[in-house]
């Protein structure tokens, strides 16, 4: 490895000797590193303005309006947020769904997540191939997966209801039952919980034994080492990823789409979310004054719910050696 | 603590220790199972006949092989050409990400020009706007350049850099002595000299991890595609895929067929690349920086 560098280190200068006769030196150094640097973001600066900023501007903007892509754009004030709250009764419901699904989906997740990364970070034979084996339907997604759920939820002949008519339960309608379209959504996102816990295995795996010793030889029991030691030693990494899925979850949208009708949402509007509904506004009828409108309120609210996360955050998450240097 | 009798067999750590081990593998063992059977799953009702698959109660496996479901599935639409338009969009994406990413990264990473912090914390927090926000108003931009139904929207942005590949990327290289640059610097070669013939070498790992994410995320991307492409011959396999729902929603073994074949070449990948599938999530794990 070492001589690996060598190696390449000497073909840099040696390329840079060539270069050697032609150097400038009236250029101060911290010019030239400013132009660099700046020349070799600039990929990026175009993406954050045109792609980013840009779009949030204009969206700010189009929000105010009633702009449909063929007609111009007026200026309507309020008109669009006052629908929102009075008018569009399925803003509200899409709204409910969301959170519900928010609600469910970030807990079970995160503590699905962890309960996994413990029980791999075991020394057990076969570790290796069981981590490979737990992480592989995270990689799995898109369509394909979708149509697999659909049809393992299938009410009379699919695989979850035959497991569970196994241990004598009648199982649900899932995808055909306003009451049973979120869960089943919810035991789909749990299949593929092993994205999560690869984050935790590499947090569990820093964590110093040490710490376990001492505790053993207080007496302490597995459960007080799991609350007193893991959970803290792990929560920056829980703060990460709760952040992460919350702003993941907020945007539920593909499932929706592909497993109900149409897009249109499921039965008794059941899977409609707030990306569906935004969507159908949007792309539908091309309503995107509108659309617009509910993009700045869902931005307002992510970044709510995101500095509260970080506030709370800074009270129960632990940083090794105190403060976070 | 108990009195101090001498301890017998099963009450010596070594017991226990081998106790809990089995435990945790019959536990893990169990999960597998679970784990495995959707996958296994979809590929027996792959295989088998329509009458089989409306059987209660069902089979796990299938009485007959229908292989002939895979080839009468394929034939059912354009896939072959689907298949290549996909490849090629994901091909793409992956070069810009790879090029431009690993760009910026040094960047952030090795060059100290003013402001670098600040605007680093700015690709940070771009990471927490939700991707709904902006879709309209890209859309509405996209359109008016007359990008509508071309693959331009699902690949130039791949050129325009990603904030979590900077991000990973400039973790990866931070790892890297300084002193490689510094002695290059010395003897005057520039920074685009240093990246191409030092960095990039050095950075393989971290950059074949972001071609794989790459390349995954553009195979399974359905709403690109959804958004932006109207023609059938210009399809990728997840819009094909998604217009089947409809017309074949009882024709089970047809669709399983087909996901079992889009989800194959990722299935494929993971298994040549599963080292750097989870090097590249513990990589973006690390959040210290």
């Amino acid at each position: 490895m070492k001589s690996y560098d060598t190696t390449i280190a000497r073909r840099g200068a040696d390329l840079a000797g060539k270069k050697v006769k032609t150097s400038r030196r009236r250029m101060s150094r911290q010019t030239r590193e400013n132009i660099f640097g700046y020349l070799f973001i600039s990929p990026w600066i175009i993406g954050f303005l045109g792609l980013t900023l840009g779009p949030l501007l204009f969206s700010l903007f189009a929000s105010f309006t009633d702009y449909n892509i063929t007609s111009r754009m007026n200026f309507i004030g309020l008109d669009n947020f006052k629908r929102m709250f009075t008018i569009d009764d399925l803003f509200k419901t899409s709204l409910w769904n969301t959170l519900y699904y928010v609600l469910f989906s970030v807990p079970l997740t995160t503590a699905g997540a962890i309960f996994l990364s413990v029980l791999l970070n075991q020394k057990v034979r076969g570790m290796k191939f069981f981590r490979t084996l737990y992480y592989l339907p995270a990689i799995l997604s898109g369509v394909a997966v979708y149509f697999l759920w659909m049809q393992l939820l299938s009410p009379s002949t699919g695989l979850v209801n035959t497991f569970l008519a196994w241990v004598g339960i009648e199982g649900p309608a899932w995808l055909f039952d306003p009451e049973w379209t979120k869960p089943a959504l919810l035991l789909m996102k749990m299949w593929s919980v092993g994205g999560g816990m690869l984050l935790y295995l590499a947090s569990l795996q820093g964590v110093s034994a040490s710490l376990y010793e001492a505790a053993d030889l207080d007496g302490a029991g597995v459960m007080q080492k799991f609350f007193y030691i893991t959970l803290p030693m792990i929560s920056p990494i829980i703060f990460f990823d709760v952040l992460t899925s919350t702003i993941g979850s907020f945007q539920i949208f593909q499932e929706a789409y592909v497993m109900t009708e149409n897009g249109s949402g499921g039965p008794g509007n059941s899977l409609l979310f707030y990306n569906l509904h935004m969507w159908n506004n949007a792309f539908e009828v091309f309503d995107m004054g509108y659309a617009s409108a509910m993009a700045w309120l869902l931005f307002i609210v992510v970044m709510i719910l995101t500095i509260i996360n970080m506030k709370l955050g800074k009270k129960w998450v632990h940083y090794e050696g105190g403060d976070n240097k | 603590m108990r009195t101090a009798a001498a301890p017998k067999f099963y009450e010596t750590k070594k017991f226990k220790d081998k106790v809990k081990q089995t435990i945790i593998f019959i536990v893990l063992l169990a999960g597998s199972v679970l784990v495995l059977s959707p996958l296994w799953w979809m590929v027996s009702t792959s295989l088998k006949s329509p009458s089989e698959i409306a059987q209660y109660p069902p089979t796990f496996v299938p009485k007959e092989f229908h292989f002939s479901n895979y080839v009468e599935a394929w034939k059912t639409a354009p896939f072959t050409r689907w298949a290549m338009n996909t490849f090629f969009i994901a091909f793409c994406g992956m070069a810009g990400n790879v090029l431009v990413n690993s760009l910026v990264a040094y960047a952030f990473a090795k060059i100290r020009f003013k402001g670098r912090n600040a605007l680093f914390i700015v690709v940070l927090s771009t990471m927490l706007i939700p991707g709904f926000v902006t879709m309209v108003p890209q859309y509405i931009l996209f359109s008016k350049l007359g990008w509508v139904n071309t693959y331009l929207p699902l690949i130039v942005p791949a050129f325009l850099g990603s904030a979590f590949f900077i991000f990973l990327l400039r973790q990866f290289m931070m790892t890297i002595p300084n002193e490689l640059i510094e002695a290059a610097v010395l003897d005057g070669a520039n920074h685009l000299q240093i990246w191409w013939h030092i960095m990039l070498p050095l950075t393989k790992p971290a950059l074949i991890t972001v071609a794989i994410f790459s390349f995954n995320g553009a195979w399974n991307d359905l709403l690109g595609p959804l958004l932006y492409i109207n023609d059938e011959s210009l399809y990728t396999l997840q819009i094909g895929l998604q217009t089947f729902k409809g017309t074949l929603q009882t024709q089970w073994h047809y669709l399983m067929a087909m996901s079992v074949m889009v989800l194959l070449p990722v299935v494929l990948l993971f298994f040549f690349f599963q080292k750097h599938f989870i090097e590249g999530s513990n990589i973006a794990s690390g959040t210290k920086g």
